[in-house]
């Protein structure tokens, strides 16, 4: 039997008329790195509330780690959080910051300290919050959440306005805790990140998941053209089916050594959710 | 207890980096240590500038300091990681108002101190500034949970910080403003520290008192309800 950390069964959140959230069922395995794809406003943060018992859902039942998630804050010290504006102390060092919360989840000052060496923050580690880098800020707040080994990570936009540089550095430290066996759960509006990181990823909109899988799975369902694209030395550019037809004609490309490069037409994530909501995502 | 003791630490370290709330512990302790040595008139009661200082503080400190912690906590988004790491609002509100009362009674003991009470009597001026700091605590964290930012806070507290830490003072002066006083739990508590060396305590002032204190203590109920702490 499949073990899942996170189950929802038909969530509908309402703010008085107005439904947020339509009756969404989401299953996500223990392990796993599931991306909640969607764009500003669709209702990721707010699922991410209703997973960790920040908001009550009007309907539906949702449950973490084998918990209702209405009697989340049993379950607080097992989750690990971070927040799309960091919620750091600005005026407290990054080792006082680290402090605080180790001393909440009974951590020892060694293990925040290698939370510290694993971002690569420990030599800054007297260093007010407020005088850190967007990406550092960033990396703290990985640091805090990762700390005391959770079961499951709730990542909301881990990556928003960083540089790719820092970005990969945060999608490394995202995939040692999936090695370790943390349950990741992360929100993005950023396709790239979704395909490059994710088991599975659901595409959110209007309060809807519109669609769901594997990310290479969800992209070849929406492969409609079914094409290769061949581009030939000299710039040419040639569309061949993708069957037994174009056979002849691809031999015969390979035999000249004429051939640059070659890519099917799947489309990606982003194009597959333009497809599906007529919006894009910024 | 691990959560408050954590709490209260990162708000003592907190608060050497915070000027505007250092700034609330000393300057009321300060201003009375240096009136009170430095302005000496033939008629003048004793220790007119503590006590008159000791009520303006009481109203206007514990008040100050407690919404502008809760509210830039709620506006940074801290509180609710310290919520989502398990703490529990009771405890965190325990951390803070554990830590903002010892630090007023701190700034108390020194106006005491300048006002050379010792002994039963400084435990009696002691013990009022106590009931008084924790009745302003209550109408602080009210106001900081029922604020959404700092802006919020600051509009919502400056009015109200004014009526109780003024009231004591323009109540010497105008008979009026005095009967009107007489409802507000700092001009109880004025009341009270004029009354250090010979104490007695009167039905209107725990009345008063009390009453102020339960009202307060609606307000927050209320607030904490509708907005929750986080």
């Amino acid at each position: 039997m499949m073990e899942y950390a996170i189950e929802m069964n038909h969530i509908v959140l309402q703010f008085g008329e107005k439904e947020v959230l339509k009756g969404i069922d989401l299953k996500v395995q223990r392990g796993e790195i599931f991306g909640l794809l969607g764009p500003s406003g669709a209702g990721k943060t707010t699922l991410i509330k209703i997973l960790t018992g920040q908001l009550c859902q009007t309907g539906g039942e949702a449950v973490l780690l084998g918990r209702d998630t209405k009697h989340a804050q049993n379950i607080h010290r097992r989750l690990g959080m971070m927040m799309d504006n960091f919620g750091l102390y600005e005026r407290l060092s990054v080792s006082d910051n680290l402090k605080l919360f180790a001393s909440i989840y009974g951590v020892s000052h060694k293990k925040m300290d290698e939370a510290l060496k694993k971002v690569g923050l420990y030599k800054d580690k007297k260093c007010a919050a407020m005088k850190l880098s967007k990406g550092m800020r960033s990396r703290l707040s990985l640091a805090r959440a990762v700390m005391a080994e959770p079961d499951a990570l709730f990542l909301d936009e881990p990556t928003s306005g960083l540089d790719p540089a820092t970005a990969a550095e945060i999608h490394q430290l995202i995939q040692k805790e999936q090695e370790r066996g943390a349950t990741i759960f992360l929100t993005t509006h950023n396709m790239e990140e979704a395909h490059k990181l994710c088991n599975h990823v659901a595409l959110l909109n209007e309060g809807k998941i519109v669609e769901y899988g594997e990310p290479e799975e969800v992209c070849r369902r929406y492969n409609h053209q079914n094409k290769l694209q061949i581009r030939l030395y000299g710039g040419k550019q040639i569309e061949l089916p993708n069957n037994k037809m174009a056979a002849d004609k691809m031999k015969k490309y390979l035999e000249e050594e004429a051939v640059e490069t070659i890519h099917s037409t799947e489309p990606s994530l982003e194009t597959v959710f333009m497809e599906l909501t007529g919006r894009s995502f910024d | 207890m691990r959560n408050v003791a954590a709490i209260f630490q990162k708000q003592i370290k907190d608060t050497f980096k915070n000027k505007e709330i250092l700034i609330q512990f000393v300057m009321f302790p300060l201003m009375a240590v240096i009136m009170e040595n430095l302005i000496h008139v033939e008629g003048l009661p004793r220790n007119y500038f503590v006590n008159m200082f000791s009520s303006m503080f009481v109203g206007m400190a514990p008040l100050v300091s407690i919404a502008a912690v809760i509210s830039e906590e709620k506006e940074k988004n801290t509180l609710r990681v310290l919520m989502m790491s398990g703490v529990k609002p009771a405890e965190y509100l325990l951390g803070v108002g554990s830590y903002i009362w010892l630090a007023c009674m701190a700034g108390a003991l020194i106006m005491g101190m300048t006002g050379k009470y010792k002994g039963r009597e400084l435990a009696v001026f002691l013990m009022v500034m106590g009931v008084g700091i924790l009745a302003s605590m209550l109408i602080g964290a009210a106001i900081g949970t029922l604020s959404r930012n700092q802006m919020m806070a600051t509009s919502l507290m400056v009015p109200v910080m004014m009526v109780f830490a003024f009231l004591p003072m323009l109540a010497g002066f105008n008979d009026s403003i005095k009967k009107i006083a007489r409802v507000a739990y700092s001009e109880q508590i004025g009341i009270l520290i004029g009354r250090v060396g010979d104490f007695q305590i009167g039905v209107e002032n725990v009345g008063v008192i009390l009453g102020n204190m339960v009202v307060a203590g609606l307000v927050f109920r209320y607030a904490y309800r509708k907005c929750g702490l986080a």
